[in-house]
């Protein structure tokens, strides 16, 4: 053992210079370099104050805007600082109990309810929720602001991603975006 | 006498015997041999315990009580059949052992003074003086004189054999008996040491050390129940999260069933058997390594002449010289072989009555017989020399060249694997009888089956290399080594080894002991030389050298049988499960009652059944298990598709049925 | 399920099977010594370590390097965890790590395990994720790959001694494969939309004029040798669901792919090193029947979703609780299928929350040994342990002494064989009943109930089995926990490695038989059958009363609308 001792601490140290200083060092200055939007975060800015990130879900509550999916991310949701899903399995009384406050709270109308809108995503984090879960909440939106629901709908499916090349991914609209340019829609005058 | 004695599978007196043993066979020193059988036993006293506990304090002591009978009958059927298959090599030994009268020897001490002592007193190198009617007191070779033997009582042949000093005809085996003349025999082997004795003491069992494969099955096995007692046991502990506890009695009986009991239970016995097989054979090995190394066999060295040939050369045709008559020279060849009483020269005898229609009358001729410095030999009538030997010794005999066609002929036949005679009728050469070897009958098929199944074999011949070629093309061998010495053919064991082959070979002169000792199967020849029959690891009995490729077929159903009983019991486990663990679990979680698959009736007799199955197996598979696997020679990849399909398959298919018609039964009688 | 989901399940496959041949042969040459465009940093290297890599070590010599390299990180590991409050890139100010956190984390990381009891951006310092945990996602992935490595070469090598020179194959395997590709993965992450900064979390104003702050950090370089070297270990709690370590489909499609390369196409290593590539391909065709089986029935479960969920009123069934919506059902569901079935742990979707049966599949996976392509290294010296256990059996049943390329395979093998193969299947049952005897240990429960025991289950399973991933709602930062699953990936690790180090000792020295017609053959279907049949055997009656009390009663409960 002792004479592979001072093989196993010298390569931990240089392994340590090499693959844990120098690697993930170049990388944030090649990062900085060519990508410096990504690199820092995605953020987003809007008079000159960040208002948070394309890629990070935020939390909204207030009918007149879109609501992203229900978050175990931190004690009320949407914590940047502590991502999480609910861990909650599918035969726990206190999911179902969640996921029914979750229906009673977007229920609007007859028609079924989005199932991922009532389900916590696995990060807590998730920016985006379905078209479908979107338009689900056209009625309610166009109602708090006061606007017409094709308005809100056309909105809706501009701000709609598609799958890439048809089959990779999954369609989905990002709410923070979604909701940046409803804000847009109210800040401009109709017409 | 016969060492064959033809038991049968279910022959009463063994059978009576091994139901006594298999509760001596109780003994926990004898249990701690068999790891998963001490696991059941172990298990079966426990739940005893708990019967016992169940009775006293109220509990549910019937089922309780069930449970602890049928491992214990787990138990005793694996004892049972390890009995068996004793039982069956007993009676054998019996056989064997009633030959060994108590015989008295005449051992010659110093000054040549023959003194009678008891035959267990002789120690090796004592000499004995043994007569015609005696009994051999122990195993020797003879030093002196020639006598006739009967050596019925071990090889099973009634016609007496000769033994006489130096050459490969001097070992003698104690317990045969001298029929005529005398012989002084050196004693090489100490009493209860002899060629009888080992064999009574292999075939019973009682030496029997585990082979390298079934010791590392037996750690299969055994780590396999290491991790279902693991299993079990956290069970409990899993069973307590749900808020439920799990009688211990149950648990009992699903680690006994989980556990490999099926091939635990029947490994020994199957070790056993397959060393009986090759006693039913008439060939003894000296250890059950020997009989595993034989399945293992890649490449088979065969003596030609005996083996693949016919031992003697048969005339195939004759062929005039230019200028002479065919009829000529079938007269001359006939007349030089009237009196010649080897297998050659009856069969040149033959082949001119058959098929030239010649007879001819040597009256008054004297013979003159072969030796080995003339290398020929013929007949003299009144100042006529006829002669027929070796083409060379021919020629200098006639003194002169061959003509060319002759010399052609000479070539051709040589060339073909056979051999040529020359025939010269004073001094004139009239042409060559050509002799050739006589594949055996089948012998050809048997090397097909040999190549389908993996092994290499190779012919081993004196013969000059071109006839070798040729009788190994014919034979369809698949390689040769022509004018083997014994250097050679130790040299090419060798080289087999190096490469990873295990090589089986047999031989029976004393020049062939190294090559024996060498092989990794070394099959001696019973009418061998002692130093043969020391070095191989094999006797054949019956001196015949084909048997070789019997001896790697049983080799290799021996280990079949175990690989196949473990694929079975292991697949086994998967209906045990479904029966057992819904079982248990059904009044914490009813929704479990969707794995009882089978619908067993109740949940107690559910696990009743499974335990009833798990013993009841190992006594349905005796009778598998004492005669072996069918063996068919065919390619592994063949091999292996159909044993898993029977016994992979069949494991896991079979105990759903039979759990379910137990539970049947059990229902209907209403045990559980 | 949808066309479109099978669609996007064929691609990764695809993607991963398309690289194995060429990443085979290029590895193939790195540890031949051939690929040398390192060379002033590898000889500099061992310079400085006093280490001469043509000198091969035995199999004892080459253990305790191994073992000696191990210790020596996991000792600095846990120095940096400790101290992580006084060394520097701390933005976030994190406090000094617990000492049986620490314990737990840096065992985690040593072991190529990456189970984390912590949230990262909740918990560690950026010096600690790079310095620490990065260099280990590197160095303990080359130690499997050294040691699958050597374990080839005791089947390649004839009547032989020695095994190779570990330090020389664990270098390489960094220098040469882990580094480049990390450093090529992490550009084209950064390029694909991941952070890559050295700053604290930022602090947003949300549009309802709420405070969010968003942590930040290195993610892309520790993402890139996460996914590759098979760790896992996630820069954030979420893991590769935080959409900043996966923020697209096609950074989802990229890191699956990295799930399985490296390990898929160490088969093809396996193949040239032993001189015979159907041996390799024969052990990876193994592993994609199972790799198939296995998202076959994920995918289906996860598709079917919860009967009780529709009885709600909403617009599908599938089990949308704990996925993103950007990845979908098929790609959330094939991802849980790939990193159980490496010992890669990362996820993209959380496994507590799946459906029973799709749960059991991810769970099954790693109680199998994670030899199911399994983790870079270890997922190929594990399916050899368990191709000499079956070609055990196999040669029993055709009547010779089992040989498994050209190795007879005695009882010395068979014993060491079990022995490696055992100790995780005991480390997980024997772990899993002392969590549900220990006192107070169910308060760390988030679920009641069967999925409350598959909870313990699976944490002991993804300890001992080396992978990393959670039923997450189990708060395993407690100190029973974070010991008790410490030891488990201890025991996974280092009990199974050094047998199966032993065994390759014992088979370097035989010689090499030339195969026969009697030889089983260990390529085409029937030998895949029966390895995977043994697997599956052996895995499924070990763990049946297991995961019959959690998982599938669960499902039945499920089925018929029971709640606990």
């Amino acid at each position: 053992m002792l004479t592979h001792l001072r093989p196993a601490l010298a390569m931990t140290l240089l392994f340590t210079l090499l693959t844990g200083i120098a690697y993930p060092l170049a990388m944030t200055g090649i990062a900085q370099a060519i990508a410096p939007e990504a690199a820092n975060g995605s953020l987003i800015e809007r008079d000159g104050k960040v208002i948070g990130s394309s890629l990070i879900g935020q939390g909204f509550s207030d009918p007149k805007y879109f609501w992203p999916r229900p978050s175990a991310a931190g004690k009320s949701g949407y914590d940047g600082t502590s991502s999480s899903g609910s861990n909650l399995g599918p035969t726990s009384k206190a999911l179902m109990a969640r996921i029914q406050g979750d229906i009673d709270k977007v229920k609007d109308g007859s028609a079924p309810v989005p199932t991922e809108l009532v389900t916590a995503s696995a990060s807590g984090l998730d920016p985006h929720i379905s078209p479908a879960a979107a338009l689900y909440q056209v009625p309610r939106v166009a109602r708090a602001r006061g606007l017409p629901e094709a308005t809100i709908r056309d909105l809706v499916l501009r701000q709609a991603e598609g799958r890439a090349l048809g089959f990779i991914g999954e369609p989905r609209v990002n709410v923070l975006r979604l909701n940046l340019a409803l804000d847009g829609i109210a800040r401009r005058p109709q017409g | 006498m016969d060492v064959r004695a033809h038991i049968s599978l279910f022959d009463p007196a063994v059978l009576r015997g091994a139901a006594g043993s298999a509760v001596a066979k109780l003994d926990p020193r004898s249990l701690v041999r068999n790891p998963v059988i001490f696991v059941t036993a172990a298990v079966a006293a426990l739940t005893t315990i708990l019967f016992v506990r169940d009775l006293a304090g109220g509990g549910d002591a019937g089922f309780t009580g069930q449970i602890a009978a049928w491992l214990w009958f787990t138990v005793l059927f694996a004892n049972f059949a390890e009995a068996v298959a004793e039982g069956r090599g007993k009676a054998q030994a019996d056989t064997l052992r009633r030959t060994r009268a108590d015989a008295v020897a005449r051992r010659i001490g110093a000054g040549n003074a023959v003194e009678t002592v008891p035959a267990l007193e002789l120690r090796e190198g004592d000499v004995v003086l043994v007569e015609a009617g005696d009994v051999i007191p122990a195993d020797g070779d003879v030093i002196e004189g020639v006598a006739s033997v009967d050596e019925s009582a071990i090889t099973g042949e009634s016609a007496p054999v000769i033994r006489e000093s130096g050459g490969d005809r001097s070992a003698v085996t104690g317990g045969t008996r001298v029929l005529s003349d005398w012989i002084k025999v050196r004693v090489t082997a100490a009493p209860g040491g002899g060629f009888l004795d080992r064999m009574i003491a292999l075939v019973e069992g009682a030496e029997r050390q585990k082979t390298p494969n079934e010791i590392a099955l037996a750690i299969l096995l055994a780590a396999m129940t290491i991790i279902f007692l693991v299993a079990t046991v956290t069970i409990e502990g899993f069973a307590l999260h749900a808020g439920a506890t799990v009688p211990v009695a149950i648990l009992s009986a699903l680690l006994v069933t989980l556990i490999p009991t099926t091939i635990g239970g029947l490994l020994s016995a199957i070790g056993i058997a397959g060393m009986d097989r090759l006693v039913q054979f008439n060939v003894l090995a000296k250890s059950g390594r020997a009989v595993e190394a034989a399945g293992d066999v890649d490449t088979l060295l065969l003596d030609k002449t005996g083996t693949i040939t016919l031992g003697n050369r048969m005339a195939a045709e004759i062929v005039p010289a230019s200028g002479i008559a065919e009829r000529e020279l079938a007269e001359a060849a006939l007349l030089a072989s009237l009196a010649d009483e080897t297998p050659e020269g009856r069969s040149i005898v033959a082949l001119i009555h058959e098929r030239h229609g010649v007879t001819a009358d040597a009256a008054g001729g004297s013979f003159v017989p072969f030796t080995a410095q003339s290398r020929m030999s013929g007949i003299d009538i009144g100042t006529r020399q006829i002669r027929k030997g070796a083409v060379d010794a021919i020629k200098a005999w006639a003194g002169g060249a061959l003509a060319p066609a002759i010399a052609e002929a000479v070539d051709r036949i040589a060339r073909g694997g056979g051999t040529p005679l020359a025939v010269a009728d004073d001094r004139r050469i009239l042409g060559v009888i050509h002799l050739k070897d006589v594949i055996k009958d089948g012998i050809k098929e048997r090397f097909v089956e040999l190549r389908r199944m993996g092994i290499r074999t190779v012919m081993i011949t004196g013969d000059n290399k071109l006839t070798a070629a040729a009788i190994a093309a014919e034979a369809g061998v698949d390689d040769f080594l022509a004018q083997a010495t014994p250097e050679a053919k130790l040299e090419l064991i060798r080289a087999e080894q190096a490469k990873g082959k295990l090589v089986a070979m047999c031989g029976d002169g004393t020049n062939d002991a190294p090559a024996l000792a060498q092989a990794d199967v070394g099959v001696a020849m019973n009418t061998g030389t002692q130093a043969a029959r020391e070095a191989g690891n094999m006797v054949d009995l019956d001196s015949d050298p084909t048997k070789l490729i019997e001896v790697v077929a049983i080799g290799k159903q021996l280990l079949m049988t175990r690989g196949a009983l473990t694929t079975f019991s292991i697949a086994n486990d998967v209906a045990k499960y479904f029966a057992i663990i819904p079982a248990i679990f059904i009044a914490t979680y009813p929704q479990l009652g969707a794995l009882n698959v089978m619908g067993l009736a109740t949940p107690e007799s559910a696990i009743l059944s499974a335990v009833i199955f798990n013993a009841l197996i190992i006594v349905a598979l005796i009778p598998l298990a004492l005669k072996g696997l069918a063996y068919r020679p065919a390619g592994a990849a063949a091999v292996l598709r159909r044993n898993l399909l029977i016994y992979g398959l069949g494991g896991l298919v079979v105990p759903f049925i039979g759990i379910k018609l137990i539970d049947m039964a059990v229902a209907a009688i209403g045990l559980a | 399920m949808t066309l479109i989901g099978w669609l996007q399940i064929a691609l990764a496959v695809g993607l991963v099977l398309a690289t194995v041949a060429p990443l085979g042969a290029y590895m193939a040459r790195v540890y031949a010594g051939e690929v040398r465009f390192l060379a002033p940093v590898e000889n500099g290297f061992y310079a400085l370590a006093g280490i001469d890599p043509r000198r091969e070590q035995s199999w004892a010599g080459y253990t305790m390097a191994m073992l000696a390299f191990n210790a020596a990180g996991f000792a600095l590991l846990y120095g940096i965890l400790r101290l992580q409050d006084v060394l520097p890139l701390n933005p976030a100010g994190m406090p000094a790590v617990p000492p049986d956190l620490a314990f737990n984390t840096a065992v985690s990381f040593t072991t190529n395990t990456n189970w984390q009891a912590y949230g990262g951006e909740a918990t560690l310092s950026h010096f600690s994720q790079m310095a620490g945990l990065t260099v280990q996602n590197f160095v303990s992935a080359a130690t499997g790959m050294a040691i699958a490595i050597a374990f080839a070469r005791a089947f390649a090598r004839s009547g032989a001694t020695t095994i190779g020179n570990f330090w020389a194959d664990m270098t390489r395997s960094t220098l040469y494969v882990l580094l480049p590709l990390a450093l090529v993965m992490a550009l084209a992450m950064v390029l694909l939309g991941l952070p890559q900064n050295l700053s604290g979390p930022v602090e947003a104003t949300t549009l309802e004029g709420g405070k969010q702050a968003i942590a930040q950090g290195p993610v892309a370089s520790q993402l890139a040798i996460k996914m590759l070297g098979t760790n896992g270990g996630g820069f954030f709690n979420a893991n590769s669901a935080h959409p900043y370590e996966n923020p697209t489909a096609w950074t989802n499609l990229l890191e699956l792919w990295a799930i399985l390369a490296v390990a898929a196409a160490l088969t093809a290593t396996f193949g040239r090193i032993v001189g015979d590539r159907a041996q390799g391909r024969a052990l990876l065709a193994a592993m994609l029947v199972m790799l198939g089986a296995g998202i076959v029935a994920c995918y289906g479960a996860e598709a079917a979703g919860n009967p009780i969920l529709a009885k709600l009123g909403l617009t599908e069934a599938a089990n949308w609780e704990g996925k993103e919506t950007r990845f979908g059902i098929a790609t959330s569901s094939l991802w849980a299928v790939f990193t159980t079935a490496a010992s890669n742990g990362s996820v993209n979707a959380m496994h507590d929350s799946f459906t029973p049966l799709g749960g059991l599949v991810p769970m099954f996976n790693i109680q199998l040994g994670e030899i199911v392509i399994g983790g870079v290294g270890a997922g190929l010296y594990g399916m050899l342990l368990y191709a000499i256990l079956a070609v055990f059996v196999a040669g029993l049943m055709v009547g010779r002494t089992p040989e498994y390329l050209g190795k007879k395979i005695g009882g010395r093998e068979v014993k060491l064989t079990m022995l490696a193969l055992l100790i995780s299947p005991m480390t997980i049952l024997v772990f899993t009943a002392l969590a549900c005897v220990w006192p107070g240990a169910a308060e760390s429960l988030a679920n009641q109930g069967p999925h409350g025991f598959g909870e313990y289950l699976y944490a002991y399973s993804s300890g001992a089995g080396n992978n990393g991933s959670a039923f997450a709602g189990l708060s395993a930062n407690t100190p029973f926990f974070n010991i008790t699953i410490g030891l488990a990936m201890l025991f996974g690790r280092f009990l199974m490695i050094v047998p199966m180090l032993a065994v390759a000792g014992s088979l370097v020295a035989k010689p090499k038989v030339e195969p026969g017609a009697g030889t089983f053959p260990t390529t085409g279907p029937i030998w895949v059958g029966l390895l995977v049949g043994v697997i599956l055997i052996l895995g499924g009656l070990t763990f049946f009363p297991a995961l019959a009390l959690g998982p599938l009663v669960e499902h039945f409960a499920m089925q018929a609308g029971d709640l606990f």
